[in-house]
């Protein structure tokens, strides 16, 4: 077990250095220079040079590349006196503020909004399709089946103008969502994150009803369904302890993906309802060629989808017997 | 599997005083299980077509038949498992007619009255749960004991049925078992509850052959202990001759012969049994016995669409024989006798 | 065996069934299916639209760049003129609001983009994943572990983000090769990996023995005895993945990094009707409900091949 650990944890550590490598190579290497972005447009060429050197972009790429990996458990010192902290991921010159903390600053909203996202389609998804699956064939499963294959097939953003329209336009329920701290005002929290939450859950509601649908159909054709109902067990309890067991394991591992995708991965929701999160602070690094911000987003980014791939694994271990790590 | 071995062991069986409990077959109140004229049907689709046997305590009934030969069909009616099958005819268990009795008598009746076993013990068990758990569970629902007294009867169990260390193994999972002891865990769990009636659904089909043999010896040694009536599904006769006091042959559905197992190995009258003998090495007795082994010709009917008159009739032998004539591809054979009961328009092996 | 399977255990005797061939018998079952057919249908008719949009915006007198400021009502800051956003004789699904061009044919061209953009990209990924796919799942060893980390690292990539990072840092040159590179090369793992399984599957049938003890070479067992028998699985992914890419296309433009105006596209229509939401709907209305239905169009028929294919899985 620990053993598997230790090789897991080295298998997470060298994706993320890799995937660090590549996106530093190609945002820093390839584009327009950061330094001008930096220094600004009036910049005289000596005082774009001065700047490289400073921000150290005339040494190889290899080195910039180190010095950026040791600043992330170190900290380092930046060209004009700037302190970057632990963990250094760069400073945005744009924001004039250290990449980190713009990541801390935007990430409580991207977590509201995608554990309010998860919790509402985790509900939704996993009812209306063992609903679907125990009535397999009726006129309800087929009208669910419509419904989640329109929602699916609805892009976000659509889903986003159309519930503005509808919802704050048209009836009024709901106002502009505008992001407000939990801490804050927790009402004013919630229901300023209804229709992104909404929003977001939709897709993947949709895919967890067909999910769920298919899994507790197969299940509940397994023999041992068979035997749980052999042995006199009420079909609540067969269905229930039996079936939904069974069906919903599978589901955790799909759950986690989606869940650390989605911590930067909101990208869209958060740009059309103006949501302050990582997904706004990625697409206002690219739009603005930061590209500090658009490599400590990418980092993070891909930080969450690597770890939830460890801790689903790790989980599955827990709740399916079968799977035991040696 | 090792047809030789098996038939030394079937002379054992026979040869060996029945152990009844006092009374045996005869006790007054008839059989714990009477079945008439049942039919089961999905849609369109006759499965099962007019089947009629009965199990006294203490004895075993063995259905004989291919795969779609409705044998496994007609023992989950009488367990009301079918969902969305119609069940024609009459189940009479223990005096209760079970045909359209309530879902919620049934199923009182069922894990703790009657149980089964299934053929492939490892995805009839349920993969998340201890074997312990599974089965505490329906002795706790049947008999509303504590868990704790039901996880004490759960050990019990698994010691009765022969696995080591029954404690330990209680709180292991079933893929940690090996296959024969899968199935022993099983029994104990379709046994929990002390039920009257077992119904076995080819419990040694997935097994290796030497753990087959165990697994009937366990099955014997239980029932004649506690005096159960046992139905014994197979294809496999080797089985039959082990275990069964009576047999019943299923074809396409329908009964093709019945009578005591004795009967069946020595004098079959039906063409279908004769073949079936025939094509098993050390059981073949056929009339035209030349020590060969035979197997039968095309393959079982499709109930989507069955051939007219006798269903055998496409591979029947005796029907070329006879020059192909018209009552069986006409008319049913009807189930004729009284103890050897025969369906055949043309049976052969009189007594 | 439970006892409810019983009439599929039967022997499938039915001679009707051998004489068709499983291509054939594959499309019955397709055709069968009212979802299918109707997927199929609306796909038929947004391909047709999309091949003859140049004719039909001729019919329809407008080119999707030619500015109508009669059909824009200035002093309302260019409100299309009309109900329904300007739907009228003269533009059948109205105006844009300011530049009053025609949202007919805008949405025609758009459909134009958005399928040559996405089948383009399946076609790369079916491409690049097929053949990468085939030799790890066929060579094993050291290549098979060189090309499953690559997909695997491709997979943990947050993929969004770091398309829209690398178009946007990418030198000016044909928008639609880019987008077309940068989503099949983000797509193709996906599809690697179901070859490479399909692959290892394969590779120890008997047939490919065959074939090896005859004197094939590698490289022609490869594609000549193995390639036919994934193509299955391949067409039903690439079906799939058609819906996919036309979402994150239009996803792209949405974000502004997706095709150049004026080139039309549905996501840029949406992403700049934004701010006429509560003014224009039908603004956003109109290309959200095309991308819904190609989307939902390609969605059913890759279900229903699925299907198809593989009867077992999947909806019963």
């Amino acid at each position: 077990m620990i053993v598997y650990l230790a090789k897991r944890i080295a298998a997470v550590v060298g994706i993320l250095l890799v995937i660090c490598a590549v996106t530093f190579v190609i945002f820093y290497v390839v584009p327009s220079d950061p330094a001008i972005q930096a220094c600004g447009k009036t910049c005289t060429p000596e005082r774009v040079a001065e700047v490289r050197a400073q921000m150290g972009l005339d040494k190889p790429v290899w080195e910039q590349f180190g010095v950026y990996v040791v600043g992330i458990f170190a900290g380092r010192t930046l060209g004009a006196g700037i302190e970057c902290g632990i963990p250094c991921f760069g400073f945005s010159y744009q924001n004039s503020l250290p990449v980190w903390d713009l990541l801390v600053d935007r990430l409580g909203t991207s977590v509201s909004l995608a554990i309010g996202a998860a919790v509402l389609w985790l509900i939704v998804g996993l009812t209306v399709g063992i609903i679907s699956a125990l009535r397999q064939g009726t006129a309800l499963d087929r009208t669910l089946m419509i419904a989640t294959l329109t929602s699916a097939s609805l892009p976000v953003y659509f889903v986003a103008m159309l519930l503005l329209l509808f919802v704050v336009r048209i009836a009024e329920i709901l106002p502009y969502p505008a992001y407000v701290e939990l801490a804050e005002d927790p009402v004013a929290w919630a229901s300023n994150l209804i229709l992104p939450w909404f929003t977001l859950a939709a897709l993947y509601a949709a895919m967890y009803a067909r999910l769920s649908r298919a899994q507790m159909i197969e299940t509940m054709s397994e023999p041992y369904i068979r035997t749980a109902r052999a042995k006199g067990l009420p079909e609540r309890t067969v269905v229930v302890k039996h079936g939904m067991r069974a069906a919903m394991t599978p589901i955790v591992t799909i759950f986690g993906m989606d869940l650390g995708g989605l911590l930067a991965g909101a990208m869209i929701t958060e740009t059309v309802f103006g949501l302050p999160g990582i997904g706004r602070l990625a697409y206002d690094g690219i739009v603005k060629a930061d590209q500090p911000v658009i490599l400590g987003t990418t980092l993070l980014a891909a930080f969450f989808i690597v770890i939830a791939n460890l801790v689903v694994d790790l989980v599955y271990a827990v709740i399916d017997p079968r799977v035991r790590y040696s | 599997m090792s047809e030789s071995g098996t038939v030394s062991e079937m002379t054992g069986r026979r040869t060996r005083p029945a152990v009844r409990p006092a009374g045996g077959g005869e006790r007054s109140g008839g059989p714990i299980l009477d079945v008439k004229d049942l039919s089961v049907s999905f849609g369109a689709v006759q499965v099962v077509d007019g089947v009629t046997f009965n199990v006294d305590r203490g004895r075993t009934l063995g259905i004989v038949g291919e795969s779609g030969s409705g044998k496994s069909v007609s023992s989950l009616a009488v367990l009301g498992l079918h969902r969305n099958a119609t069940v024609t005819g009459s189940i009479v268990f223990d005096g209760q007619e079970l045909v359209g009795a309530p879902s919620e008598r049934l199923r009182k009746l069922r894990g703790s009255r009657m149980a089964m076993i299934f053929q492939d013990p490892l995805s009839s068990l349920h993969p998340f749960y201890t074997v312990g758990d599974q089965i505490a569970e329906a002795y706790r629902l049947h008999r509303r004991t504590s868990r704790r007294a039901a996880r004490e009867r759960a050990v019990e169990m698994l010691a009765e049925v022969g696995i080591p260390e029954p404690r330990r193994r209680a709180r292991e999972h079933p893929h940690q078992f090996s296959g024969g002891m899968r199935q022993r865990v099983m029994i104990a769990m379709a046994l929990a509850c002390e039920p009257d009636l077992l119904i076995a659904d080819e419990p040694t089909t997935a097994l290796d052959v030497t753990v087959q043999a165990q697994i009937l010896e366990l099955i014997a040694r239980i029932q004649a202990e506690r005096g159960l009536a046992v139905i014994m599904i197979t294809h496999d006769l080797g089985v039959v001759a082990r275990i069964a006091d009576d047999v019943l042959v299923m074809y396409g559905g329908r009964t093709a012969e019945h009578t005591a197992a004795r009967t069946i190995f020595k004098a079959p009258r039906h063409p279908y049994t004769q073949g079936l003998l025939a094509s098993v090495p050390g059981l073949a007795t056929g009339e035209e016995d030349d020590g060969r082994l035979k197997a039968i010709p095309g393959s079982p009917p499709s109930p989507l669409t069955p051939p007219p008159g006798c269903r055998f009739h496409p591979r029947c032998a005796r029907f070329a024989a006879a020059q192909n004539p018209a009552i069986c591809t006409e008319e049913h054979p009807l189930l004729t006798g009284t103890v050897h009961k025969v369906a055949c328009h043309l049976p052969g092996g009189t007594q | 065996m439970t006892a409810l399977s019983t009439p599929e255990t039967a022997p499938p005797v039915a001679p009707a069934a051998t004489g068709r061939s499983p291509s054939r018998l594959i499309w019955d079952r397709i055709r069968r299916d009212r979802a299918a057919v109707f997927g199929m249908a609306i796909i038929v008719l947004f391909v047709v639209i999309a091949v003859t949009a140049p004719l039909l915006t001729m019919i329809n007198g407008w080119s999707p760049y030619d500015f109508d400021p009669s059909a824009i009502d200035k002093k309302l800051a260019g409100v299309p003129k009309g109900i329904l956003g300007g739907i009228s004789a003269e533009h059948w699904l109205g105006v844009e609001p300011v530049s009053g061009r025609d949202i007919f044919s805008r949405v025609v061209y758009g459909a134009q983009i958005s399928l040559l953009i996405s089948v383009l990209a399946v076609i790369v990924s079916v491409l690049v994943g097929t053949v990468l796919g085939l030799l790890a799942g066929y060579f094993g060893g050291w290549i098979d572990a060189a090309i499953s980390r690559v997909m695997d690292l491709l997979m943990s990539f947050p993929s969004l983000i770091f398309m829209i990072a690398l178009i946007s840092v990418m030198p000016d040159g044909n928008r639609i090769l880019l987008l077309v590179a940068i989503m099949g090369g983000f797509g193709w793992p996906y599809i690697g990996r179901i070859v490479r399984g399909q692959a290892i599957t394969v590779k120890h049938r008997e047939y490919v023995d065959a074939a090896r003890v005859g004197g094939a070479m590698g490289p022609s067992i490869l594609f000549r005895e193995m390639l036919p028998n994934i193509t299955a699985p391949i067409l039903v992914y690439a079906t799939l993945a058609i819906p996919t890419n036309i979402g994150t296309e239009a996803a792209l433009s949405f974000l502004g990094v997706g095709v150049r105006p004026p080139t039309a596209s549905w996501g840029q229509m949406i992403q700049e009707s934004m701010v006429w939401y509560e003014v224009d709907p039908m603004y956003f209305i109109i290309p959200g409900i095309c991308l819904f239905l190609t989307v939902l169009a390609f969605t059913l028929f890759g279900d229903a091949m699925r299907d198809a294919i593989d009867p077992k899985g999947g909806r019963r």
